[in-house]
């Protein structure tokens, strides 16, 4: 440190040296932060177990400085299920993105949630594969362009954008099902509370804990970071409405 | 002296995992296998260990990948079918090297196929089975109280080298009873310092992973892996022999079909036919020197592999002979057991 200068901003210690390999203007840095924040503020660093997906964030162990493993695609439901069952007294997540949770590990995401297995679901919606280079996902918005809908998502032909969170909130073993944003200041602040409150629900044991991020893919949308806020604004969150969906016991 | 019990195949193996310190199964039932998931679950208020149904066989193997990446002793078992559904999981298990049993009580197939017994999984056993290279320890119980000795051996095996076991059933083994000597339950302790089990202030992180996407990084995995599996084709090749000491004819068979082919060899003696058995245990790493030391022997005229499949392991068998001698192969599919009988009919034709 030079002399006269003094600290007043700095990453946390639960997140590594490693340069990041995602996008610039890309949410998935966002929540990396915030989360990796609340561990050390929790201290938490010691006891928690992460498992990462297959799809843009296939490497958030390289960030993440906690134990994580790497799941199969669609698997990490299932790997975060075993890990909590055979250490239920360590914090666990699964990290996932939209591709991976909510298209081929559907089953995995429902039932995890079903038997209200006891650990965080991170769920990044972008609504987009960003790793594959931008094709259609579950969460692709109607009439949406990407690689594989290049004319626009038809609703009659692939379905309407599936809405995780109001699925799993009917589930009887979730305890917590959430939907932030993190487009905005007041919106990354908001996710970091709501991410706080589902580790609190974590540790008195009450049930699944889930929470969707509506995220951003400015590579796969093809524009700008900052135009992918707006788009976040005005075509995301209008179809995924943000908020608490459930709150233990009720 | 351990206690002397009578079991189905399939309970006797369930009972061996207890006694082996398993500390978590996951399963999903498809018969004839299912006595397994059953069995711990009646025993499971007198036990400590973790026990899941989980929604498919695709999320019991990942299921496995987590809790053996967490440290723990896991395992899951299946049937034909369902083992197919886990290929996926199990190469990524080879590759991120985490120890854990899978045992499969085959049936016949392809597709649905029969819950008749089969072995037409051989390939899918011993050849990789899901995608990439990598191998797995197959080990072929040929009785109830080889389920037991072969799952506990299974998961010390696991441990050893930090690979995936795969015991290799077939549905007649899972569903018939025999005597069985059960051994004392061990405690388990295990040392695991690669596991992710919370990063403590006095290590750096763990992960568990088989992603390495720069070529270089793949390659040095591979070559490990494959020093991995040189090593436990050096140190684990398992066999039993049967009157080979003076035979001219060589029946090579595994499972439940080494029984009938016992007594094959008896019935052949009686008619004067100098007949012997070797039974591969580990059907990979195989035992391809002792047969090929048998078939550089002058007084070995002829192999004759024996399965139930359309002919699997007679390729192993041949590659092994490498055409020092003739090497036949009978089998039978649909769940069918060959019987001693029409063996002995079929190898005459040829001797």
């Amino acid at each position: 440190m030079k002399e006269g200068y003094e600290v007043i901003y700095k990453k946390p210690k639960t997140l590594t040296d490693n340069r990041m390999h995602y996008c610039p203007g890309c949410i998935h840095g966002i929540v990396h932060k915030i989360f990796m924040e609340l561990i050390e503020e929790m201290d938490l660093q010691e006891r928690t177990v992460g498992v990462c997906p297959v799809g843009c964030s296939v490497f958030a162990y390289d960030y993440m400085n906690v134990d994580m493993q790497e799941a199969a695609h669609g698997r990490a439901g299932a790997v975060a299920t075993a890990v909590k069952r055979m250490l239920p007294d360590r914090i666990v997540f699964s990290y996932q993105g939209d591709g991976d949770l909510a298209a081929i590990g559907t089953a995995e995401t429902i039932h995890a949630c079903n038997r209200g297995e006891n650990f965080l679901f991170i769920f990044i919606n972008n609504g987009i594969y960003g790793m594959t280079g931008g094709q259609m996902a579950p969460t692709t918005l109607n009439l949406q362009k990407t690689t594989t809908s290049p004319y626009g998502r038809e609703t009659k032909d692939s379905g309407a954008a599936i809405k995780m969170t109001e699925i799993v909130k009917d589930l009887e073993g979730v305890a917590y099902a959430a939907r932030v944003s993190c487009n905005t200041p007041a919106n990354v602040r908001k996710t970091k509370r709501i991410l706080k409150r589902a580790l609190e629900i974590q540790e008195q044991d009450l049930g699944t804990q889930f929470v969707e991020v509506v995220s951003n893919c400015p590579s796969g949308w093809r524009c700008t970071p900052v135009e992918s806020m707006e788009w976040i604004k005005d075509k995301s969150i209008p179809y995924y409405p943000l908020g608490v969906f459930k709150e233990p016991g009720k | 002296m351990g206690e002397i019990r009578f079991m189905k195949g399939n309970e006797a193996l369930a009972e061996a995992a207890i006694r082996a310190g398993m500390q978590g199964y996951f399963g999903y039932p498809i018969t004839p296998q299912s006595e397994v998931i059953e069995y711990l679950a009646a025993e499971k208020p007198n036990h400590n260990y973790t026990l899941l149904q989980a929604e498919s066989e695709v999320a019991s193997i990942n299921m496995v990948y987590g809790g053996a990446a967490a440290g723990s002793r896991v395992m899951t078992t299946t049937s034909s079918p369902g083992y197919s559904l886990m290929q996926e999981g199990v190469s990524y298990i080879a590759c991120a090297e985490l120890p854990c049993v899978i045992a499969n009580i085959a049936r016949g197939g392809p597709g649905l196929g029969t819950i008749q017994p089969g072995q037409g999984d051989y390939f899918q056993a011993v050849k990789g089975g899901g995608h990439g290279d990598y191998r797995l320890i197959v080990l072929a119980p040929n009785s109830v109280q080889e389920m037991v000795d072969f799952t506990i051996l299974g998961f010390d095996l696991a441990d050893k080298y930090r690979t995936p076991v795969l015991v290799l059933s077939d549905g007649a083994i899972g569903q018939m009873m025999e005597k069985v000597v059960l051994p004392e339950p061990k405690q388990y302790n295990p040392d695991k310092p690669w596991a992710t089990t919370g990063k403590t202030h006095d290590r750096e992180r763990n992960y568990i992973t088989s992603l390495y996407i720069q070529s270089e990084h793949m390659e040095k995995k591979n070559i490990e892996l494959q020093k991995k599996f040189d090593l436990i084709e050096k140190n684990e090749i398992r066999y039993e022999e049967y009157k080979t000491e003076d035979a001219e004819v060589i029946i090579v068979a595994y499972g439940v079909t080494s029984r009938s082919s016992k007594k094959v060899v008896d019935l052949a003696r009686e008619g004067g036919i100098k007949m012997g058995l070797l039974r591969p245990i580990t059907l990979w790493p195989f035992p391809k020197e002792r047969i090929s030391e048998l078939a550089a022997s002058d007084r070995v005229k002829s192999f004759f592999s024996v399965e139930m499949s359309a002919g699997q392991m007679v390729e192993d068998v041949k590659l092994a002979v490498n055409g020092k001698k003739p090497t036949y192969f009978y089998g039978r599919t649909g769940g069918i057991i060959p019987t001693p009988e029409e063996i002995i009919d079929f190898i005459k034709t040829k001797v």
